[in-house]
């Protein structure tokens, strides 16, 4: 038998090669995504607006003039003056203050739910159509089944049922937008899964993983090292996507009332709550339905403004 | 074809089964006790007990699901838990309501994008494309919520034009008032009709740079007949399986619609269903979108394979 000298077919070695050789070509597709919308107008307007949402979400908490939850009762319904700029709700609170320290939980569970979803979908899909055969049909009907519900059913389905966070995590990580992380990840790994299974399969009988098949790489080793850096480039576009998705996802499960529990400010919410009082203090459920809309064009002007120059001429 | 039938409706029947499971599944066996889920952590122990034999979850977990799907594909759906009436008869008008709305947003969504996208696609870049695709953008980017929401703020608020809820009287139909259909159909087409305008402006596109398209242009056929007989008819086969997915969102937006407007169908009865923690009546609900989900897209698949040969010899 032929000695495997570079790669010993330890479990951890392999991962750990595996991830350390793939940092780079994941950087390398995400920079190459970037520059790329950048060359178009939908790409930078899209940018420009994400940026924005972004530093709200790193800062928003400590540069909000108010408290996100404190009641004003004197200023109930205010409409927006110099004092409260973007007016108050029925409680008094600050809209703007509110809005601040909301972003960054909607960007987190988006963000997080598309990338567990697009790693849990990436694994089952190498997976499936590595192995192929028996377990790849089994995983595929699995996943059809899965695909068979509209994303906002399976949604709330899964949110219904699944147990709250601290009842099954030690209290300083029960974080109650948890679930609605977990949740989008199953939604997406699916959609994740099938895009990257049809990525895969031709890679599969390429001529350099055969050469690691005859090296006598492991498994692992021919799943991690040799094809994921190869459907990188899938993975970047299917970010932008998903991510658009989640945000619109995350937003109406607030909206109906299953995401993050009151008083915390979650975007979907406060326009639930603000309905109530849309013929006298519009801005209650106007300014967060602004603050959701423009994020998520943002997201889709960025990944159209990808896809659009994917298909331009290469000037190099 | 007869073969490509078969061979697909046995794939459906295995569709619905893991589907099944999956309800099934997650609603009974992923929260491990069900019947503390449903009754809150202030029970005693005794209803508990009680509840649990009434849901029959004493019994393991395969013969539980064979008596829940031998009991509906019998025709008993069961009972609802919070509202103690059975689930069948729940559904009646709920499920005629939303049937109205949805065929209603349908037929007004699908034509219109498919028009408008062929059209955008033939005319790329003019400036009438440009203002259509951004406006279809926006219309992807809004959450059904928000665009309920506006359009409550200028037509019912502002104009005054059209009831700000479509609440109706138990035992009528939503057509004795259709002036409350308009704005939930209108929400729903927003953003069905941008995703299908904008994917069918991308088929179309793709199909004009094809070499056939070129050579029947520069054979010098008039461009309206190239359109017609070239480009429609092969840019339309992946347009329909777009619309097949569309029909998602449709049933998901229902869900957000039925409650922004206050619309009694069947997402409310799903909601309702959720808040009072009622696992029959939630089950039951979830299966039958899932499973009008999943006919639209053999009805899809089929419809491509009578227009396409080739899908159904593949």
């Amino acid at each position: 038998m032929m000695a495997r000298t570079h790669h010993p077919s330890n479990f951890f070695n392999t991962v750990l090669t595996a991830s350390i050789e793939q940092v780079s070509p994941a950087l390398r597709a995400l920079s190459n995504g970037l520059k790329l919308a950048l060359m178009t107008n939908a790409g930078r307007v899209g940018l420009s607006l994400i940026v924005v949402h972004l530093t709200l979400a790193f800062v928003g908490s400590w540069l909000a003039p108010y408290s996100a939850t404190d009641f004003h009762l004197e200023h109930q319904l205010e409409a927006p003056s110099s004092q409260f700029w973007l007016g108050t709700d029925q409680f008094g609170r600050d809209i703007l203050s509110r809005l601040m320290n909301g972003a960054g939980s909607i960007i987190a569970i988006s963000l997080a739910g598309t990338l567990l979803g697009l790693a849990l979908g990436t694994s089952v899909g190498l997976i499936s159509a590595y192995v192929g055969g028996t377990l790849d049909d089994l995983i595929m009907r699995v996943m059809d089944g899965l695909m068979s519900f509209p994303t906002l059913l399976l949604a709330l389905l899964v949110l219904t049922m699944a147990p709250p966070p601290e009842e099954w995590l030690p209290s300083w990580l029960a974080w109650n937008g948890l679930n609605v992380v977990l949740t989008i990840a199953i939604v997406f790994m699916p959609w994740v899964a099938r895009v990257i299974r049809s990525a895969t399969l031709p890679l599969k009988v390429a001529e350099f993983v055969q050469n690691a098949r005859l090296r006598g790489e492991g498994t692992l080793y021919m799943i991690f090292v040799e094809i994921l850096p190869n459907v990188f480039p899938v993975l970047v576009v299917e970010v932008s996507v998903r991510l658009s998705y989640a945000i619109l996802l995350a937003s109406s499960i607030g909206f109906l009332g299953l995401g993050i529990q009151p008083p915390s400010p979650d975007w979907g919410l406060m326009i639930s709550e603000g309905r109530m009082f849309l013929v006298n203090a519009p801005w209650v459920a106007l300014a967060p339905a602004v603050a959701i809309s423009s994020l998520v064009v943002g997201v889709n002007l960025f990944s159209d403004g990808m896809r659009q120059a994917q298909k331009l001429p290469r000037t190099k | 074809m007869t073969r490509f039938f078969v061979r697909r409706l046995i794939l459906i029947v295995l569709t619905l089964f893991v589907v099944s499971i999956a309800i099934f599944a997650v609603t009974t066996v992923l929260p491990g006790d069900v019947a503390q889920v449903i009754l809150g952590k202030g029970a005693t122990p005794q209803d508990v007990e009680t509840l649990r034999n009434e849901l029959g979850l004493n019994r393991p977990a395969y013969s539980q699901y064979m008596g829940w799907i031998g009991g509906i594909v019998q025709g008993d759906l069961g009972d609802s838990l919070y509202l103690r009436r059975p689930i069948a008869e729940l559904l009646q008008s709920r499920l005629t309501n939303s049937l109205v709305l949805a065929v209603f947003a349908f037929f007004v969504a699908i034509p219109s994008a498919v028009l408008v996208g062929i059209w955008a696609g033939t005319h790329r870049d003019s400036r009438t494309d440009r203002v259509m695709s951004t406006m279809s953008m926006v219309a992807i980017s809004l959450p059904e919520f928000v665009t309920g929401m506006l359009l409550i703020v200028i037509l019912s608020s502002t104009l005054h034009l059209l009831p700000s809820s479509s609440m109706m009287l138990p035992g009528t139909s939503p057509l004795t008032r259709p002036q409350i259909l308009i704005m939930p159909a209108l929400t729903l087409t927003g953003v069905i009709f941008g995703y299908v305008m904008r994917m069918t402006r991308a088929n179309v596109i793709e199909v004009l740079q094809c070499n056939y398209v070129r050579t029947a242009i520069l054979k010098g056929l008039p461009m309206q007949r190239v359109i017609l007989h070239h480009v429609v008819p092969n840019a339309i086969l992946p347009t329909i399986t777009i619309v097949a997915a569309s029909i998602g969102w449709l049933l998901g937006g229902l869900i957000v619609v039925e409650v922004v407007f206050a619309y009694p169908g069947l997402g409310r009865l799903l909601l309702g269903a959720v808040e009072t923690r009622d696992v029959p009546l939630l089950q039951i609900t979830t299966l039958i979108i899932a499973a009008t989900f999943t006919f639209s897209n053999l009805a899809a698949d089929l419809l491509c394979a009578v227009l396409d040969r080739r899908v159904r010899l593949s």
